[in-house]
């Protein structure tokens, strides 16, 4: 992506420019430069330490140990791998967690993001009330992470709620969705999927970048709809679908609200929901396992990190830079 | 326009109408419910009411032992202080990133670069050893916890989109400040703070909107009835999950959405258009 480091535009810096700095007496502009730096980034500075950095450095020492919140910390115990040797080996939960997880993101992500092309696609003309249409494809996304909204949906898929009235006026007897285990994760997907405007708006900008001439060329070669949309929009999108695919599936695997509300905190029915940042939550603050809950965020931190890396190496293949150049 | 042509826009706009109607039902199903009598939410399937019943709201707004005024309260403080703290801290640290030539740059940008990635779960549990010890969790005042890392712009993403927007304000005005003795606090004072105002306004909306819907932490570190915020006092009601309390519920779930969705009206454009693409710029 456009994430890059490069320097501001070159600044009048050594014996060129000795003037102003003398002036003003000890240190020359360079020293002055960088102390200011170090003044601008200290909130930064301190937060990276203070709220990130130590807490995590914290919370991998809190994963070999039995802290349980409740005791003081000096009767805190090293129980070396235990937690971790426990997760793998005798803690149902965290593999149902983690099933849940992975199907989630499996599933729903990719259905996001095909709803939200489908849609940019249609709206990637000028006609009168497309910002209207776009605006409106948005509101979901502003909306749906809120309890508010998880509550509605999960009324919504009740057993007596609009869904199953809707499905009646077509003949078809629904199912009690939301406690069924069947289909309780599904209800949530649907909720994820609704929410398609964000990457949308993100693939009209990114399709809007290809140039006509593209599309000109194409189709004097003959080429169809289908074949344009192959040959030209696919390609040339890839890197946008890459940075949609990437913050999707980190945001998939986070979902707590939706799965808290539905379940009532508990991860049901029959931990059918138990996405794994709500099994961390009812690890750490509903039983207190303070100990173990850091393990399962350790784990969660890499299996992240992992995926990250993997998506990036898989990205080398399909996804196709306009200047040739892998940035 | 050709006939083929022509035919195909209308399609294409019965297309996205329908996909609206999708889209559009909850948010309106929400609105109808909040309106419905308890029994009307079990017969009446239809969006809209047969007989308004306003009295969903009054009867959402004393549904607690604490009012719903004193949870919008807190909602409106911690979202107002967090607004404050990210624009703040948000923007120093985006200057000295984007502006300023200091050691170790780089490998700080990195870092911060890396955080953006860093799921907030992953250090709930630290957080909170950390700032109970700190004697900042429950008494006297709970919401230290959920403010203090805002100050200090632990919101990476806010941090890269200044930098970005920065980037884009002309050298040469701080040179020209340069070459006149501007110190870079000045610069930062008369060139930078006045020229990223776009910035920070989108910074701030989205601020807004993400802490007021924001539940994960809230939940964590709000432990008393009458220091709850919004999300947080909506779960109550999951838990009396009687069919009492359905209209209520959607009423002030309704309501909670309502400033949400007035920052949607009135900035629609920057909303849409502002932080989704700022990452693609650049």
């Amino acid at each position: 992506m456009a994430i890059s480091t490069a320097p501001p535009a070159a600044l009048p810096t050594g014996p060129a420019s000795p003037g102003p700095a003398s002036r003003r007496g000890r240190g020359g502009p360079r020293r002055r430069e960088n102390l200011a730096g170090y003044v601008f980034l200290s909130p930064w500075l301190l937060g990276l330490m203070g709220i990130t950095a130590i807490p995590m450095l914290l919370s991998l020492y809190l994963s070999f140990t039995n802290y349980d919140a409740l005791s003081p910390f000096s009767e805190v115990e090293w129980i070396g791998l235990d937690n971790y040797r426990t997760m793998f080996t005798s803690d149902p939960s965290f593999w149902h967690a983690v099933e849940v997880t992975v199907t989630f993101a499996l599933i729903a992500v990719p259905l996001k993001l095909a709803a939200a092309l489908g849609v940019a696609l249609l709206l990637n003309r000028a006609f009168r009330g497309v910002g209207l249409f776009r605006g409106l494809f948005y509101l979901p996304s502003l909306l749906g992470g809120s309890v508010a909204l998880a509550i509605v949906w999960v009324n919504m898929f009740n057993r007596d709620g609009a869904f199953n009235s809707l499905l009646g006026l077509f003949g078809v007897e629904g199912a009690p969705w939301v406690n069924d285990p069947r289909w309780s994760l599904e209800t949530l997907m649907a909720l994820a999927i609704w929410q398609f405007g964000a990457p949308m708006v993100i693939f009209l900008a990114g399709l809007k970048q290809i140039p006509v001439e593209l599309y000109e060329a194409a189709s004097v070669d003959g080429a169809n709809a289908w074949r344009q949309f192959r040959a030209v929009t696919l390609p040339m999108l890839s890197p946008v679908i890459f940075f949609n695919l990437v913050l999707e599936t980190i945001n998939g695997f986070q979902g707590f609200t939706a799965a808290f509300v539905l379940s009532n905190g508990t991860g049901g029915p029959v931990d059918s929901t138990l996405m794994y940042t709500l099994n961390l939550y009812i690890k750490g603050f509903t039983e207190l396992q303070m100990g173990y809950a850091s393990a399962l965020a350790w784990v969660f931190l890499v299996a992240i990190a992992l995926i990250t890396v993997v998506l990036f190496s898989t990205g080398r293949f399909w996804v196709h830079y306009a200047d040739g150049e892998d940035r | 326009m050709t006939r083929s042509s022509r035919t195909r826009a209308v399609v294409r706009l019965v297309v996205l109408v329908l996909i609206l109607a999708v889209v559009l039902y909850p948010l309106l199903w929400m609105i109808g419910t909040s309106l419905k009598s308890r029994e009307e939410i079990a017969t009446n399937i239809g969006l809209w009411p047969d007989v308004f019943t306003p009295g969903n709201f009054r009867a959402g707004w004393q549904n607690f032992d604490v009012s719903f005024g004193r949870f919008f309260a807190n909602s409106a403080m911690v979202a107002l202080l967090t607004v404050v703290g990210n624009a703040i801290s948000c923007l120093l640290a985006a200057y000295a990133f984007a502006r300023l030539r200091f050691r170790l740059r780089k490998i700080w940008f990195a870092i911060m670069i890396g955080t953006l990635l860093l799921p907030g779960h992953v250090l709930i549990i630290p957080q909170y050893v950390l700032f109970k010890q700190l004697g900042w969790v429950g008494e006297p005042w709970p919401y230290l916890p959920l403010l203090v890392p805002q100050f200090l712009a632990t919101e990476a993403f806010f941090v890269f989109l200044m930098v970005q927007f920065m980037r884009g304000i002309p050298y040469e005005l701080d040179e020209a400040a340069k070459i006149d003795g501007a110190s870079p606090y000045t610069v930062f004072r008369h060139v930078i703070v006045p020229l990223s105002r776009p910035a920070l306004v989108t910074t701030a909306i989205f601020s807004f909107i993400w802490t007021w819907n924001d539940f994960f932490r809230q939940l964590v570190f709000l432990s008393d009835l009458q220091d709850y915020t919004v999300p947080v006092a909506l779960t109550l009601f999951i838990d009396s999950t009687s069919e009492s309390a359905v209209g209520p519920m959607f009423a002030m779930s309704l309501l909670s959405l309502v400033p949400v969705f007035l920052f949607f009206v009135a900035f629609q454009r920057l909303l849409v258009e502002g932080i989704n693409t700022s990452g693609l710029k650049g």
